[in-house]
């Protein structure tokens, strides 16, 4: 509040904090801002690499809208991030739940349980994809050991989304626990204590207190994964490539075709842009999201 | 019957002292089952990487090999140049790291001083921007000016990954900071710069060590720039992993090595960055 009498000593300073700022906005400029700007340019031009391109207006947005196969794309995308939301988000609540309590190796334990977080994607997906194996893999193996029929796991239409799904579960559970677990550091002791008194259930105080004390938290959780299922490629390109056909083929993996098989860059960059859309209206959300639990 | 009227209360109390044992089973039980199946996959990775050829594609699978062998990751680093792929990883994601530190760093300090927060919304922004949107112009880009296949494209492609990280921590660490100490040294004549030189820079050090690592381990980590824009000799290791599985289809034993070889730093930074 001293500094109100010096005003032009803090201009000044902030000038000067710009200069620090400045850096990084030269190279966020030219590899984030640059980008964004010759995509949404690019989209306008039917453009293939090698040859010349033609000013087409929004005929690569119309062309999509009646695609087929992109429409197609989305709803793969939206099936596999669903699920991929759904799930780890209720296993995330019920592994943080057990984390919140005092137990011996606790620490060690939730090291280990946190690890499948930080692995290369492209490590795990090869892993996975020797583990979906029907014939040789463990999973139909382990399936046998309880009495189960084998499953073609990503070979078979149906089953490919669950099973990539299954991975994207296991690969990002941790994070969501990891999460929910900082909301439940932070929660109050004396509400918990003043309902015992009255005789209140384990259930009840989960359901009653826990629950929506948490409840922002869940909600960034859900934000998160929602935008990391959304842009899900490693595994999904790795394991099944979009297959068997295009039965997992989602939003991220028509675009790598689009651009880096068929170097079809305006239309590639008019998926781009409907993609951006969706994740867009998903970012703020997010900072909405933010702003009302004051989660930092 | 005046035996068992007078033996209620030590009988309930067992009955009490039995079911806080079965709650505890229960509970080492949830654990169990929470936490097997991070660790079952690490080790069936590293089991299927020291097995032979034959065992690992035996049926019902073996789980612990007879006869462990190296052999699978002789092969890797001899026939598929594993060890040129592990130093251009190094080589990429150690630039791109150090490049968004030295940007990074400073723009951090100015955000959370200034408080521009429109800035950490253009980087909140940029972090959900799916890889591949990025790809396409910086690729076009690229190849106008011959850049594709070099390592020098690859570091410029992976700051799109690392200076949103590093800004972005730098400038939530730096707010946490106490300005009293900075404002002091501002009165006693000091620069700005002198401000963040020898006061605030110090003191961010824990900070720098997170975003460094995890800078270093979201670059390393990233498949599709490295499969886009190297060539042959530019791959980064997940690529280079990715075309072990390509070339040698059913080629377990040396999948898995490849796989343990790219993901094993990456374990090792998570266990410092826990410490």
């Amino acid at each position: 509040m001293a500094a109100v009498a010096h005003p032009g000593f803090l201009a000044r300073r902030h000038r000067s904090y710009y200069l620090f700022i400045a850096p990084a906005l030269i190279v966020i400029g030219a590899v984030i801002i640059f980008p964004w700007l010759f995509t949404v340019w690019m989209s306008l031009f039917d453009w293939t690499i090698g040859s010349v391109a033609h000013f087409v207006g929004l005929a690569n947005y119309v062309g999509l809208a009646t695609n087929q196969r992109f429409i197609e794309s989305i709803v793969h995308t939206f099936y596999f991030t669903a699920l991929a939301v759904v799930v780890p988000l209720i296993l995330g609540l019920v592994a943080a739940l057990i984390f919140h309590r005092e137990f011996p190796f606790r620490g060690l334990l939730r090291g280990i349980f946190t690890m499948p977080m930080m692995a290369t994607p492209v490590a795990v997906a090869l892993v996975w994809t020797m583990m979906f194996h029907p014939q040789q893999g463990v999973l139909n193996y382990l399936l046998s050991l309880v009495g189960l029929p084998a499953s073609l796991w990503v070979y078979s239409p149906t089953w490919v989304i669950p099973s990539l799904v299954l991975v994207e579960i296991w690969h990002w559970t941790p994070l969501v626990m990891l999460i929910i677990l900082g909301g439940l550091a932070a929660l109050p002791t004396e509400p918990y204590e003043s309902a015992r008194l009255d005789g209140a259930s384990e259930w009840q105080l989960f359901r009653y207190i826990t629950l929506p004390l948490i409840a922002p938290f869940l909600v960034v959780a859900a934000v998160i994964r929602t935008i990391d299922a959304l842009k899900a490629f490693d595994t999904i390109y790795v394991i099944s490539q979009g297959g068997p056909g295009t039965a997992s083929e989602t939003i991220n993996l028509y675009l790598y075709l689009q651009a880096f098989a068929f170097y079809n860059v305006g239309n590639a960059s008019a998926v781009v842009v409907v993609f951006f859309a969706i994740i867009l209206a998903l970012a703020l959300l997010l900072l909405y999201v933010r702003q009302r639990a004051r989660w930092t | 019957m005046d035996v068992t009227a007078a033996l209620p209360l030590p009988a309930s109390a067992r009955r009490t002292r039995l079911r806080r044992g079965w709650r505890k089973v229960g509970f080492a039980i949830s654990v169990a089952i929470i936490v097997s199946p991070a660790i079952l996959v690490f080790l069936w990775m590293l089991s299927l990487s020291i097995k032979t050829e034959v065992e690992s594609t035996a049926y019902p699978p073996v789980f612990i090999p007879d006869a462990p062998t190296l052999h699978n990751f002789v092969q890797v680093f001899a026939e598929n140049s594993m060890g040129l792929y592990f130093w251009n990883s190094i080589v990429v994601s150690g630039l791109a790291t150090l490049v968004a530190l030295v940007v990074g760093i400073p723009a951090g300090y100015g955000i959370a001083r200034a408080q521009a927060h429109k800035l950490t919304v253009l980087i909140l922004i940029a972090r959900m921007t799916p890889a591949l949107s990025y790809l396409i112009p910086l690729f076009t880009v690229f190849q106008l000016l011959g850049l594709n296949n070099t390592l020098t494209a690859l570091v410029i492609t992976h700051l799109v990954i690392t200076v949103p990280i590093v800004v972005y921590i730098m400038a939530g660490h730096f707010e946490t900071l106490p300005k009293e100490l900075e404002e002091a040294a501002l009165i006693d004549g000091g620069s700005v710069w002198t401000a963040f030189r020898y006061v605030a820079l110090p003191l961010a050090r824990p900070g720098i060590i997170v975003g460094t690592i995890l800078a270093f381990i979201f670059s390393w980590n990233n498949f599709v720039f490295g499969a886009v824009l190297a060539g042959r000799a530019t791959r980064t290791l997940p690529a280079a992993v990715y075309n072990v599985l390509t070339f040698e289809q059913l080629a377990w034993g040396p999948l898995a090595a490849a796989a343990l070889v790219v993901t094993v730093p990456v374990l090792l930074l998570t266990i410092v960055i826990q410490k």
